[in-house]
């Protein structure tokens, strides 16, 4: 029996905000946390579990990773590569099903909690 | 007796031939004969895309065997390799692996030549390639807690609405408008959709692919599987995470694996026609017998000469039926169950979104399997060449140094490395493997190492080093 991937001990980077990168990962055993650094400061913005996948805007811009992927205690995380990922695409443009309804529930998340802090803003002003 | 019969006439067959309205509707039912891989994913993903626009469908998987069964009557024959490809799909699905299934993740391979040995690692050491029994384990293993491959994506399958059905499909016949099922205990069904997932190892493509009709079977080679007990500890001290590979000047020869797994080493030969005396001349080898503690191979606990196909069916569908997996098409020698996936998707996205015509499967599903074929020439041509190198020991001699000096240094790209990892793992068509090898900095580098490992005084230095990488 045995696991695929990598294995990263807790508190190990995977990778760190404003790296480059050519892949997103999955993960196939553990926790993960994605957090943002700003001023020195470091915010949790969510964590990851068994089947949950992170870093794939990668895939699809040449940019910086926005935010850091720590292990949570032991995590085995597996890489799919870029060029893998869009030579399946081209293939098949459904493999990119569940990233798109993964992506959009993220939005989803991301409206919510930015309509949450400008109601405490606002409310904050008056 | 089997029969594969086709009722009414000639203008009736032409009509229905015709008729552009061979659309899956709400009720309508599939039969899926195979419960492979192959047939698994087709169920599985055809039941999720009919998810998608709200269609409801019944999916029936015929497949006698258990895949609980240890030893030969569970298991379809295949050396279990998952490719980092296949694996990375799968993971992009959010279809995991889980650890009872993976029998060993792989991070690298070892190359043995005559001239040397040399270990290419995956990035990061990362466990990239899984290797998986097809049944339960082979002949004479314990239950340990392992679990069948093509039994979990069953399991996969059936959590999704597909019913497994335990019989054996012996006779299939086209009615008006359906297909109708005939079982080994004679009982019947109609079908809207007839999959054939059977593999080449099965009788069924016979009854099919006969004259009354147009599909004309994959042409077929035999190749050879075999299953060696080291223990755990001791395929972990010898053999480590990593598959052993052989290029080795014996003629009719393509390829051969050994792949660690638990309890069990994999033996898997491919090549033209594999018999007795290439099996035998492949044990003689010292490369192959190095591998075993004090060089001697342990006798086998399990063996079998399953065929392998090495060319697309001529044409793999017709109305309401179409062939999938190995019965239709494959990659040439590597990523079967990748192509398995490939066009088992392809056949159920068809099938929801298009129809189930002669004429939809031409469109939709054709080209895919025509794309397999075209690069599988291609494939046969980088095999050829392959072919030259693992006759010529000078060549050899090129290869294992460019590649152990890559494999020593930290250059971004290794590309003599890159393109032995995707011919070994088949991750990448083999036109793209192609294309690589006319870069002109790969052709560059390989002249170089020719000459360099081939005059007198660096040829001793560089065996040296090379018997360090290994």
């Amino acid at each position: 029996m045995a696991g695929l991937g990598r294995l990263y001990q807790d508190g190990e980077i995977i990778f760190r905000q404003g790296e480059t990168g050519n892949c997103m990962y999955v993960v196939q055993d553990g926790t993960v946390e994605a957090i943002a650094e700003s001023n020195g400061e470091e915010v949790v913005l969510r964590t990851l579990g068994k089947n949950d996948f992170f870093g794939e805007m990668a895939l699809f811009e040449k940019d910086v990773r926005t935010a850091t992927i720590r292990a949570v205690g032991p995590a085995r995380v597996l890489t799919i590569d870029r060029r893998n990922f869009l030579r399946g695409v081209v293939e098949d443009p459904s493999l990119a099903m569940r990233m798109v309804k993964t992506m959009s529930h993220r939005i989803r998340d991301l409206t919510g909690r930015l309509a949450r802090y400008e109601n405490t803003a606002s409310l904050g002003e008056t | 007796m089997a029969t594969l019969l086709r009722r009414g006439t000639t203008d009736a067959w032409a009509s229905l031939a015709d008729n552009a309205s061979h659309t899956l509707t709400d009720g309508s039912r599939i039969a899926v004969i195979g419960g492979g891989p192959a047939g698994s994913m087709f169920s599985y993903f055809l039941l999720n895309f009919a998810e998608t626009i709200d269609l409801d469908l019944t999916v029936d998987i015929y497949e006698p065997r258990h895949f609980t069964h240890r030893g030969p009557a569970g298991c379809n024959h295949c050396g279990g390799i998952v490719s980092e490809s296949l694996l990375q799909r799968l993971a992009t699905e959010g279809i995991h692996l889980p650890s009872h299934v993976v029998q060993r993740g792989m991070e690298s391979y070892t190359l043995h030549m005559d001239v040397g040995t040399v270990r290419l690692k995956a990035p990061g050491l990362e466990k990239r390639i899984a290797a998986v029994y097809r049944g339960n384990g082979p002949r004479e293993s314990e239950p340990t807690g392992t679990f069948s491959f093509d039994g979990y994506l069953q399991q996969l399958a059936a959590e999704r609405g597909a019913n497994v059905v335990h019989r054996l499909v012996t006779g299939m016949e086209r009615t008006e408008d359906r297909i109708r099922i005939t079982c080994a205990d004679g009982h019947t069904e109609d079908y809207e959709l007839a999959v054939i997932a059977t593999g080449i190892n099965s009788h069924f493509l016979d009854l099919l692919c006969g004259p009354v009709a147009p599909i004309r079977q994959p042409t077929k080679t035999t190749t050879f599987i075999c299953e060696f007990r080291l223990g755990k500890d001791l395929i972990e001290e010898v053999l480590g995470d990593s598959m052993h590979v052989f290029l080795l000047d014996i003629p009719r020869l393509e390829f051969a694996a050994l792949i660690p797994k638990g309890e069990f080493v994999t033996l898997c030969m491919l090549g033209d026609e594999i018999d007795d005396e290439l099996i035998k001349r492949f044990f003689d080898s010292k490369e192959f017998q190095d591998c075993f503690p004090q060089g001697v191979v342990p006798p086998h606990v399990c063996h079998c000469l399953p065929r392998i196909n090495v060319s697309t069916a001529r044409v793999p569908f017709d109305d309401r039926i179409v062939l999938i997996g190995d019965s239709g098409t494959t990659r040439l020698f590597k990523d079967g169950l990748g192509a398995a996936y490939r066009t088992s998707k392809a056949a159920a996205r068809t099938a929801v979104y298009r129809g189930v015509s002669a004429k939809d499967f031409e469109s939709h599903y054709w080209p895919l399997c025509r794309s397999i074929d075209i690069d599988n020439r291609i494939g046969k041509f980088v095999f050829s060449v392959s072919g030259l190198i693992q006759k010529m020991r000078f060549t050899r001699r090129a290869v294992l140094r460019m590649t152990a000096t890559e494999q020593a240094g930290d250059r971004d790209r290794k590309r003599m490395s890159e393109i032995l990892w995707d011919i070994f793992s088949g991750s990448a068509p083999y036109k793209e493997i192609l294309g690589r090898t006319m870069h002109p900095v790969y052709l560059g580098g390989l002249v170089w190492n020719l000459a360099a490992s081939n005059w007198p005084t660096s040829r001793r230095r560089r065996s040296d080093t090379a018997g360090q990488q290994a």
